[in-house]
């Protein structure tokens, strides 16, 4: 059944196969190129660059502007390159997906086996949420860290996602605890069961799925954020994509496009790893923010 | 007697838990969202520069806001981004979709190629794009290079064209996703439909623009909210592609708060903008959430 639904009833004929090979080739180019035009160049030194060489392979070979990228750069005012910027991010992101997924998961559990009265309302609130432009709580959000006393560092900026990601958590594990059969959950209660034993032993052990798919998207989502980055952190609490574009943008000396790349992959490879190792799961987050799961 | 009031307390202990359980999460959303959204809207009424203040105002904020070359400009860029944008990474998507649907060689290699930028920040995305587009040392250098002298493309430094690569940044990157919402709409597609029209003489045209397109409602409906949704967040990209210029060609109302709000101080102003582009959000979703959870019952 799966097998047959799978593939299309639709017939081609050759011409139109040759040509749809083609523009599916084209169209993978398209995609690649940006990344083909980072590593390349960023495997170069300068005058390749601006020699007018962008396309080409790089005909002397040097990780150097790697190497500056990560540790010499200069960003802001001091020559540290990336490296403290991405250790910020990862102190970031690594509590803010924890404690957004737990809470989503619980979230989810209540939502969909411990239902009352306007827990639908709930849920809707918490869904529009997700949509809202972040613009209209910067104001605010400023001031409120500000009065935690933790404005300007990473906790900070880890308590922002949280707040901002638990309606995307909770909507992936409410829609898969949705369809987990309640009676098993009904059968356990009259065993005499309490609300955390039955979420331990029943649900929990078979969330994985959807627990992965809710890390990769609070990764992703977290390690590629600006706006809050750009907003709340200081100096020394600044995010990876704020410190790459401090880097990108700034207007003194010479600008070292091949260190731009370096630091531009840099930023991207966690999440890019994260992908290619988890791929398809990452689909399938991107789709549950997006159609019902 | 005791056993009984025991488990009556436990009982009502059970009934607690849950509630309990999900109001550390209610709270935050209760204050950090919709608190703070009320914040704002009473802040875009107030007399507020670099810091919150609280005298009221009325309506000047907007009065000041829409007499605002500056917000006219984001707006207009607004229009034009958004509608390509969607527009575009529909086309592309749906195509693409289609394509990689006709039992396609090495579909399990061309997908994570075409979804991949979803990963990406969009300032990497920016930054690949600036320095690719730059007359300087990108494509019109490299053309030159190759012996094209004649060749010129200097839209990321031109008043007119610079929008439309912040358009063609932003379709690189979504419209694989747009691509893969699409294939898995058209995986669900009940094949027997299709055998029909096709032992009555269908062309495949004729199938796809009366059986399967219509069939794909719900994916393009998907597809316009995230996209629709995605275009008025758009901030990093500007910032990172062009910085909002050459002067303010590329100024979205992301960017317009932004700068309103934390370097202009004038932050009633910032509000006032923030607050259009909630209305204009809710505008696309609370109709659709709405229609999503009721239909969940």
């Amino acid at each position: 059944m799966a097998q047959a639904t799978q593939d299309t009833a639709i017939r081609t004929g050759r011409i139109t196969r040759t040509l749809i090979y083609l523009v599916l080739l084209l169209f993978s180019l398209f995609y690649l190129l940006p990344l083909y035009v980072m590593l390349a160049n960023s495997l170069k030194p300068l005058e390749e660059i601006t020699g007018g060489g962008m396309m080409n392979l790089p005909q002397v070979f040097t990780v150097e502007p790697w190497i500056k990228a990560w540790s010499s750069a200069q960003i802001g005012v001091e020559p540290t390159g990336l490296r403290p910027y991405f250790w910020n991010s990862i102190k970031m992101v690594v509590p803010a997906v924890i404690v957004s997924t737990v809470l989503g998961a619980l979230n989810g559990y209540v939502l969909t086996k411990w239902r009352f009265k306007y827990d639908t309302i709930l849920f809707g609130l918490m869904l529009f949420a997700c949509f809202i432009p972040f613009q209209i709580v910067l104001i605010p959000m400023a001031r409120m860290l500000g009065l935690m006393g933790l404005a300007g560092t990473t906790w900070g900026l880890a308590l922002v996602h949280v707040v901002y990601g638990i309606g995307f958590t909770t909507l992936y594990f409410r829609n898969y605890y949705a369809v987990f059969p309640t009676e098993l959950i009904r059968a356990a209660q009259i065993d005499g069961a309490g609300f955390f034993q039955i979420f331990w032993r029943i649900l929990l052990p078979s969330s994985g799925p959807i627990a992965v798919v809710s890390i990769i998207w609070q990764f992703t989502n977290i390690w590629n954020d600006f706006l809050f980055g750009a907003s709340f952190a200081d100096a020394n609490s600044q995010p990876m994509t704020v410190a790459l574009n401090n880097l990108v943008q700034s207007s003194t000396g010479v600008k070292e496009y091949n260190v731009h790349f370096a630091g531009a992959i840099l930023a991207a490879l966690p999440t890019l790893l994260v992908y290619i190792v988890a791929g398809r799961y990452f689909v399938r987050g991107l789709m549950a923010g997006s159609v019902k799961g | 007697m005791a056993v009984s009031a025991d488990a009556d307390f436990k009982t009502r202990l059970q009934n607690w838990i849950p509630k309990l359980v999900l109001s550390p999460s209610l709270a935050m959303m209760l204050v950090f969202v919709y608190g703070f959204i009320l914040f704002s809207v009473y802040l875009s009424f107030t007399d507020s520069r670099i810091l919150p203040s609280f005298g009221w105002v009325g309506w000047e904020n907007y009065d000041k806001l829409w007499r605002l070359s500056h917000w006219e400009t984001s707006l207009i860029n607004m229009g034009i981004f958004a509608g390509l944008y969607i527009v575009i990474c529909t086309c592309i998507g749906l195509g693409l979709a289609i394509f990689l649907d006709q039992k396609i060689r090495g579909e399990g290699l061309l997908r994570p190629i075409y979804l991949y930028p979803m990963a990406l920040s969009f300032i990497v995305t920016g930054t690949a794009w600036k320095w690719f587009l730059d007359p300087g040392i990108g494509l019109e250098n490299v053309m030159h290079s190759w012996g094209w002298e004649s060749f010129e493309f200097d839209w990321i430094k031109n008043r007119d064209y610079a929008i439309y690569t912040v358009v063609l940044a932003a379709v690189w990157q979504t419209s694989g996703f747009v691509m893969a919402m699409f294939l898995a709409g058209l995986r669900g597609i009940d094949n027997e439909i299709l055998r029909a029209a096709q032992m009555d003489g269908a062309s495949n045209w004729n199938l796809y623009r009366r059986i399967i397109i219509p069939q794909l409602r719900p994916a393009f409906l998907s597809a316009f909210v995230i996209l629709s949704h995605l275009a008025i967040k758009t901030f990093d990209l500007v910032i990172a592609l062009t910085g909002g210029g050459p002067g303010r060609a590329t100024e979205l109302p992301a960017t317009f708060m932004y700068s309103y709000t934390f370097t202009r101080n004038q932050m009633g102003i910032g509000a006032a903008s923030a607050t259009i582009m909630l209305m204009t959000i809710a505008a696309i979703m609370i109709p659709y959430l709405y229609a999503e959870l009721r239909e969940k019952r």
